[in-house]
């Protein structure tokens, strides 16, 4: 058990990748102190859909790295309660347009040689998998290893099945890493003063790690994406799967700071439907983006003409932890011995939280990494020379 | 004789009219909510829950809590301690997400 103020390691961030990184640390053996200024999946975590996606992904390292962790999901799903929600409920992707359709083709054909099972779905077919999607639409991708979970459920779950291993120190903001003389890590203050010590700091701080890295004298530039999710009245299961358009994929990859949405619409075990998704960079600016949402609801009901029938209740907004080439920052800082950085992950932090932690707790007390990390370095954005 | 908020302010409502709850009319005055209608009624339940099939109606009884949803008029989730009654409405008990429709 870790005593008050030490243990083996300290996460700074209680969001889902946070939780994941103490959980595998203490599957591991590891006496864990998660700190967080706010409470469990107080940020991005709680503002996210808990999407569980490959079908996003073209092939490359966040491919191999959300395969990695969509194993360990599965895995997870049996060992956390059913409160997390838990869903393989699969993706589909549709095209509008034959040109759509023969893009979306290209993209599946390489994801499939990567190892994601797609399934081509004729236009003819698409409403055997959703009877309520809309007519004239070329055809579509099926993804039968999307799944989804309800996000801060499953961190709070993670948190609590590391068992007394794990120590949670919630409304407590991390003001100083503490250093040794050889510039390796101690522990950390927060700001009533209490000193924590560890020889392990996990910066899991998510949109809000380049803070963290700063305060270590270390640079990575993670930036807000912001998104909106709107929220309709609950109904029956009106869309099965998660569903999309083909423009997503693009929209995802894209490095623009301008608005862009394509509707990314499913259906939750609680009833309501939920509609994303808007991406923008205007900084941590919370403030409600009518254009943002008539796009969405445009979008999702050109869809699931159904869904101009019922009602949005609700809106909300966060931020997507962006770095600039797309790719989390994943393992130890090599300017800081002992701090590693698990952050950065953008729109996929729910889906590749499992994966993260494990390769945290690998790094942490040795052993053989699920696949090669080198793409995530931390150091990769320091200037060069 | 018992009074009345309408008597302590003064205030002077055009004439009752019906809307009906079910099979039920129910009275209500101009200017007076679809719950305050039914509650004047005696009705305290017009929902009932998704999972459980409980009874709901009026909570917070000012549009925060969603307890008091009804279907009004056709139209399910509404929530009834907001919707002025109109000569006429027709309110039914809302089972459920009201949308058994959809599914």
């Amino acid at each position: 058990m870790p005593t008050r103020t030490s243990s083996d390691v300290i996460v700074i961030g209680a969001g889902v990748v946070g939780a994941a990184c103490a959980y595998y640390a203490a599957r591991a053996g590891l006496t864990v102190t998660v700190v967080d200024r706010g409470p469990v999946a107080g940020g991005t975590t709680g503002a996210g859909e808990g999407n569980l996606l490959l079908s996003d992904k073209e092939p490359g390292p966040e491919l191999s790295l959300a395969l990695a962790s969509a194993e360990l999901w599965r895995e997870l799903a049996h060992l956390l309660p059913p409160q997390i929600e838990y869903e393989p409920k699969g993706g589909l992707v549709v095209a509008s347009g034959e040109a759509g359709m023969a893009a979306l083709r290209g993209f599946a054909a390489g994801q499939e040689s990567a190892g994601v099972r797609v399934k081509e779905v004729p236009a003819d077919r698409l409403h055997d998998l959703e009877p309520h999607l809309a007519p004239g639409l070329a055809g579509g991708y099926h993804y039968p290893q999307d799944a989804q979970v309800m996000p801060a459920l499953a961190a709070a779950h993670l948190l609590r099945a590391g068992g007394d291993r794990i120590r949670l120190r919630l409304g407590e903001e991390v003001t100083e890493l503490l250093t040794g003389e050889g510039g390796e890590v101690r522990g950390v203050r927060t700001a009533s003063g209490t000193r924590l010590h560890a020889p392990y700091v996990v910066n899991a701080a998510g949109t809000w790690g380049g803070r963290i890295a700063r305060l270590a004298g270390a640079e990575l530039p993670v930036l807000p994406r912001r998104g909106f999710v709107l929220v309709t009245e609950p109904l029956p299961r009106v869309v099965r799967h998660k569903v999309y358009a083909a423009d997503y994929v693009a929209d995802v990859a894209s490095d623009s700071a301008a608005l862009q949405t394509s509707a990314v619409v499913e259906g939750t075990a609680a009833g309501p439907v939920l509609i994303g998704a808007s991406r923008e960079r205007v900084g941590f600016d919370r403030t409600l983006s009518t254009e943002a949402l008539r796009r969405l609801a445009a979008q999702a009901v050109a869809l699931f003409p159904v869904l101009g029938t019922v009602r949005a209740l609700r809106t909300y907004a966060g931020f997507r932890p962006y770095l600039p080439d797309h790719l989390p920052a994943i393992g130890p800082d090599p300017r800081v011995p002992g701090l590693l950085h698990a952050c950065g992950h953008e729109g996929a932090g729910v889906g590749l939280a499992p994966v993260t932690g494990l390769i945290v707790a690998v790094c942490v007390t040795g052993g053989q990494l699920p696949l090669d990390i080198a793409p995530f370095a931390p150091g990769r954005f320091a200037a060069k020379g | 004789m018992a009074r009345t908020p309408a008597d302590l302010v003064g205030t002077r409502t055009g004439p009752s009219f019906e809307i009906t709850f079910g099979d039920r009319p129910v009275p209500a005055r101009p200017g007076q909510s679809v719950a305050a209608a039914l509650w004047g009624a005696g009705i305290l339940a017009w929902r009932t829950t998704r999972s459980g099939g409980r009874p709901r109606g009026a909570f917070c009884g000012i549009g925060q809590c969603y307890d008091c949803l009804a279907t009004i008029n056709g139209q399910p989730n509404r929530r009834a301690c907001l919707v002025p009654a109109h000569p006429g409405d027709v309110v039914v008990t809302q089972e459920g997400h009201g949308h058994a429709s959809l599914g």
